[in-house]
């Protein structure tokens, strides 16, 4: 393409309209590359009069109606329910169209952009992981490119207001997902997730603290200098992302295998474009997600070629 | 799910094993536990918890590592108890429903799952698979100071439309003051008193758990915990001996042999015991400033290496209202005390 040519935009879809989805609308909305042409939801709903009043055609007769478009989109959002997904995903992929999968039905491979995008970039489908997942994953990675990660341990702490029903119906999928995710996605050798939903009022800010064992001599100078590396690359699509304190090395011990430890504790802090900055959780999930919507809409425009 | 029929007027529930891991630092060998389920089992004890302080799942750099997998504890335990069921702890968050499968090929008849007051609403997942497995269920509304006696009965009708058999008032920070815990109990019993067993479970942080338990059984509580020597998070819970002892003067039929329990105490835990847990004064600010019970060891271990007091620790967890699980905020908050002091030491200079 010659350099003064603006490429077109690639159009987008979101699928479930509900506060996941309107906000990631909302964070769409800036992108220099996608453009959400449609939101779809099941019955007529709040979030299909936000987006209809946002320039974005909506509409409640599902991805039925979706897939009757023209132009069709070439990337879908999915935010609705892992039930949902399991039957969208074979049409979307069947209409060539790439899905981003908000919902824990994870039926592709599991990103988080800062780590593993790259090499999903061109896959049909693509799993968000869970939330504190796309918190925590980032700094067991920066841990594990540096030295070895026989075990990392992530703890989530989020205000009880975000979190929905669906969570808090099946919150062992968090825990299983998120400790599949820190060893596959994060690179250590095991991994244990653990979340905790506190009422506090005012509400709490998402809080996530990343626990790895590293060896006795590994060298803490590069450990710390690739943490705050990778903050900064997290802090460019989630700007609310910090390093509550500098990162904690505790000398090795014996119930530690004679392994050392190097300790994160971070804060999540929301956008707050549709959900409330004490919502770090979900606008994570949502910022990471309009963060590989528009990288795969880069690289349909020949961005990477 | 119909409630299991009551052998004596109120059903005393032994976690030394279990909470008084959180004292043992989850230290407990293979043979403690053998010892003392066998005593806890000839001395009377219809249920005796066996679990990481945290429940299933628990062993981790947040909470402490297990020296023994309790996979391990929870099948000595069964093979030691004669006529005990052995039970087991849940937090969801913490532990999951594959645990407790494990839990229940380990030899767990019973499952107490746990959840912060406000938030029953992540536990019929669990109450669901404990019922598939045929397990006896008990719900923890832990925290229980936190939120008020009407809104802890709702939560304890979610947990019992959920099948759990006995929601608890779960005193975990030792908080509530005798009225507080009353009128818990008695918001409870006539919510859910007709279908299910109301439960009590005290630490003596304010040395209310006996007090507490006695006003429990007078207003219709049915489910009452202790520990040996006290042996649990803080500075404990209700002793086992104190309540078999306290209920056979006041004339309650607990089952329970008083001489069988205070020689359990005496001979089996007390030679074991790295700390006899006390009314110090990080405990009592515990349950002044309502903290979670467990924090204690953590806030200590903090208070060394990062040289800040422990009671300074613990107050800050009270104001910033950290619930049960949130161990890794003690270091968050330790890191700021240290920093606050070196930024108040370097303006001295």
């Amino acid at each position: 393409m010659s350099p003064e040519k603006v490429p077109e935009k690639i159009i987008g879809a979101i699928v479930g309209p509900g506060n996941i989805g309107t906000d990631l609308l909302a964070k769409l909305k800036r992108s220099a590359v996608v453009d959400v042409a449609y939101v779809v939801g099941v019955v007529e709903s709040d979030g299909l009069a936000r987006a209809r009043d946002a320039g974005v055609a909506a509409s409640a007769e599902g991805v039925d109606w979706l897939l009757r478009q023209d132009p069709l989109p070439q990337i879908v959002f999915e935010a609705t329910s892992a039930a949902a997904h399991l039957a969208n995903a074979p049409r979307y992929a069947e209409a060539g169209i790439q899905a981003v999968d908000l919902t824990p039905a994870h039926l592709g491979p599991m990103v988080c952009p800062p780590v593993n995008l790259r090499a999903h970039i061109d896959a049909p489908n693509v799993s968000m992981i869970t939330c504190g997942g796309q918190a925590t994953i980032p700094m067991v990675h920066a841990v594990s490119r540096v030295t070895p990660v026989p075990y990392a341990e992530i703890v989530a702490s989020v205000a009880s207001r975000s979190a929905g029903p669906g969570t808090r119906a099946n919150i062992d999928e968090f825990t299983h997902t998120t400790s599949e995710a820190v060893a596959e996605v994060g690179g250590a050798d095991r991994g244990k997730a653990i979340i905790i939903l506190n009422p506090v009022e005012p509400p709490m800010i998402m809080r996530d603290t990343v626990f790895c064992m590293i060896g006795a001599e590994a060298d803490r100078g590069a450990i710390a200098a690739s943490i705050h590396e990778m903050a900064l690359a997290v802090q460019e699509y989630v700007p609310g992302y910090t390093l509550r304190a500098e990162p904690q090395f505790d000398e090795p011990r014996e119930n530690w295998g004679g392994h050392a430890r190097v300790t994160v504790l971070l804060e999540v802090k929301g956008n707050g474009d549709y959900l409330p900055p004490f919502a770090g959780n979900l606008d994570i999930m949502t910022a990471a997600a309009a963060q590989v919507g528009e990288q795969m809409a880069l690289a349909k425009q020949g961005a990477f070629a | 799910m119909s409630r299991p029929e009551l052998t004596h007027d109120v059903r005393i529930i032994d976690t030394t094993l279990r909470d008084g891991s959180h004292a043992m630092a989850h230290q407990f060998t293979e043979s403690q536990v053998r010892d003392t389920v066998r005593a806890l089992d000839r001395a009377g004890v219809e249920v005796i918890e066996v679990t990481h302080g945290d429940g299933l799942g628990g062993s981790s750099f947040n909470y402490g590592f297990s020296r023994t997998d309790e996979m391990q504890l929870i099948a000595a335990a069964r093979e030691e108890a004669q006529q005990a069921t052995i039970a087991v702890l849940l937090v969801p968050g913490i532990g999951t429903v594959e645990d407790l499968e494990r839990a229940r090929d380990a030899g767990a008849g019973m499952v107490r799952v746990a959840t912060h007051c406000t938030e029953a609403d992540v536990s019929p997942q669990h109450f669901a698979a404990a019922r598939e497995l045929g397990m006896e269920t008990a719900g923890f509304l832990m925290m229980a100071h936190r939120t008020s006696p009407e809104d802890l009965a709702k939560q304890a009708r979610i947990m019992v439309d959920a099948g759990c058999q006995a929601p608890y008032v779960t005193d975990s920070a030792g908080a509530l003051l005798m009225d507080d815990a009353r009128a818990r109990f008695e918001a409870l019993v006539a919510e859910v008193g007709d279908e299910a067993w109301v439960g009590y479970h005290g630490h003596q942080n304010m040395s209310f758990g006996v007090a507490n338990s006695v006003i429990a059984q007078e207003v219709g509580v049915r489910y009452i915990d202790g520990s040996l020597c006290a042996l649990g998070a803080g500075s404990g819970n209700s002793p086992t001996e104190v309540l078999a002892a306290v209920f056979d003067r006041l004339g309650v039929d607990t089952g329970l042999d008083v001489m069988g329990l205070l020689g359990a105490a005496e001979d089996v835990v007390r030679p074991y015991l790295s700390r006899w847990p006390k009314m110090d004064r990080n405990a009592i600010v515990q349950g002044w400033a309502g903290v979670y019970s467990s924090f204690l060891l953590h806030a200590e271990r903090a208070a060394t290496r990062y040289g800040v007091p422990a009671h300074e620790i613990l107050t800050k967890v009270g104001e910033l209202g950290y619930v049960g699980g949130q161990e890794d905020m003690i270091i968050d908050i330790a890191v700021g005390l240290a920093q606050e002091r070196d930024l108040a030491a370097t303006g001295a200079r």
